[in-house]
């Protein structure tokens, strides 16, 4: 039961990831390798802040946002400028840059021995010290992504989005600062995903760079895109499909060496088999980007 | 809205001149065409004045405000409106939501609003009267919640054109907005070009077809290699023998 459990939690805080990123890509158009690292902000913020200031889960929750929000803002401001391919790329630098700061900053992170002991959070006296109670909190970050990425995009904020997704040019004409609807849009992302880092650090009780790399960037991307960009439910099937597909695989018999190398191969064939097959996901109704 | 105007306005493109001491004044009334052969510079100078393109040389004014290096958004504000000569619009959205999203300045827009949605409700119903009085006004109304990549290549160009009236745009740049349509179309579409000179708005277009352009147009610019080399009412301009001959056809 607790390794079910286990899963269930592990796919809600990739939900929570899949749901912010989609945010970005999904509703946006702007692909960014850079998730991860504001994941990382928010996991290395909730540990510093529980292990050296025995804060609670709700305030380092919020700083980790509020930290990866502002962070956000120097990427993305310069950036943002930039279009398509260079994008990416920009992104790309940053998360190579946030990584080495989370590797070498040996002061602040513990460099690669990373941060252990992060206590086991007390919301409002409720410990949560079981499986349960963290796949219930789990869900509870998942929702509250939900809910701020459903009220943006289904109003007028979300429209305007749409529409630099599809033409950016036609957005400027009808006088939308597109810039500045980007920027915000990647500030709600970056913090969503600095909510799913809180709460993996708290579960996990201890985080390290490895779990902050580009590749797991690329994993979230692959949410989207298998489970439908700009899609109500595509965040949370891509979620669903890739945290619990490649734990088949470990009851396969195959030794765990074999298995670990083949869900890398899953993945990289399911992304191949989409982009032929759907484009727009599995239950998406638009390819990517435009 | 004061006149639209440009000062000795020069762009080139690598080593193609684009612009070459353009200096015109747009009125904020009546219906001005924009003619001459392909490569003329007609775009470049709409492009330029509406902010998609900076110019190397020269300024542009909205009464007596500079605007010359304002970003295209920001034009758009002052009530500059403009269509493009390859139909932008939002295909994978219904056609209202186009009209909605062209709405200025939107409560909704902004990022606490939309997320609390503190009177973002009044202010919804509010935009969706309008944006459906503007597809009643270009007979889109029963389109209203279709895809507009659904519609055809004539109602595009209408939606087109009830999107930059929904910006409150008092003076409209179209680009080329009956190329391609068919003929029927087109006819409704000039009509609602002079529905719309009837609301005190300048339309400034471009065109390829002089019969249109002997339509409507109250004014008429030629272009031709970047400079402007005639102007005036249409009896004027397109009377000229050498201007029919030499940049016509």
């Amino acid at each position: 039961m607790d390794y079910l459990l286990h899963i269930v939690i592990i796919a809600a805080i990739y939900t929570t990831l899949a749901v912010s990123l989609d945010l970005l890509a999904g509703q946006t158009g702007l692909l960014s390798l850079a998730h991860a690292a504001f994941y990382g902000i928010g996991a290395y913020s909730s540990a510093l802040l529980a292990t050296a200031l025995h804060l609670p889960i709700l305030v380092s929750v919020l700083a980790g946002m509020l930290c990866a929000a502002v962070v956000s803002l120097l990427v993305s401001v310069p950036s943002l400028r930039l279009h398509d391919d260079y994008f990416v790329i920009a992104t790309f630098g940053f998360q190579m840059i946030l990584f080495s700061i989370f590797n070498n900053w040996v002061d602040l992170t513990h460099g690669p021995l990373g941060i252990a002991g992060i206590p086991q959070p007390t919301i409002f006296g409720w410990q949560i010290n079981s499986n349960w109670k963290f796949a219930c909190l789990g869900l509870l970050f998942a929702c509250f992504a939900y809910f701020v990425v459903g009220r943006l995009s289904h109003s007028p904020f979300g429209r305007v989005l749409r529409a630099i997704r599809q033409d950016e040019v036609f957005a400027r004409s009808i006088g939308k600062n597109t810039l500045k609807f980007k920027v915000a849009a990647f500030a709600v992302s970056a913090a969503l995903a600095a909510s799913a880092g809180s709460l993996y650090a708290h579960y996990i009780s201890y985080v390290d760079p490895s779990s902050f790399t580009v590749m797991e960037s690329i994993l979230v991307i692959s949410m989207v895109i298998i489970g439908g960009p700009a899609s109500t439910w595509g965040p949370l099937i891509g979620a669903a499909v890739l945290v619990t597909l490649p734990e088949a695989l470990r009851f396969t018999g195959l030794p765990s060496a074999v298995a670990a190398n083949l869900r890398q191969v899953f993945y990289g064939a399911l992304l191949v088999i989409m982009m032929m097959f759907r484009p727009q996901g599995l239950v998406g109704r638009y390819g990517f980007g435009r | 809205m004061n006149a639209l105007r440009c000062q000795i306005v020069n762009k080139s493109f690598g080593g193609v001149q684009a612009l070459l001491d353009v200096s015109l004044r747009f009125p904020p009334s009546g219906i001005t065409a924009i003619i001459g052969p392909n490569g003329a510079g007609k775009t470049t100078l709409v492009n330029v004045l509406t902010g998609f393109v900076r110019p190397d040389a020269g300024h542009c004014y909205i009464g007596a405000q500079e605007i010359t290096r304002w970003p295209p958004h920001r034009i758009a504000r002052t009530g500059v409106g403009r269509t493009f000569q390859d139909l932008r619009l939002i295909t994978q959205v219904s056609v209202l939501d186009n009209v909605l999203v062209a709405c200025p300045a939107q409560r909704g827009e902004r990022l606490l609003p939309a997320l609390l949605r503190f009177g973002v409700a009044k202010e919804e119903t509010r935009n969706c009267a309008a944006a459906m009085d503007l597809l009643r006004f270009v007979e889109l109304e029963s389109r209203a919640h279709d895809l507009a990549g659904e519609l055809s290549y004539g109602q595009q160009k209408l939606l087109a054109l009830a999107c930059c009236l929904a910006t409150q745009a008092s003076i409209l740049f179209l680009d080329e907005p009956v190329a391609g349509v068919a003929p029927q179309m087109v006819a409704e579409i000039l009509d609602r070009l002079r529905a719309v000179s009837c609301q005190h708005k300048g339309i400034v277009f471009i065109e390829h077809d002089i019969s249109v352009v002997r339509e409507i147009a109250d004014q008429v610019i030629v272009m031709d290699d970047g400079k402007v080399v005639a102007q005036g009412s249409p009896a004027e301009v397109l009377e000229r023998p050498e201007i029919m001959e030499a940049y016509l056809g």
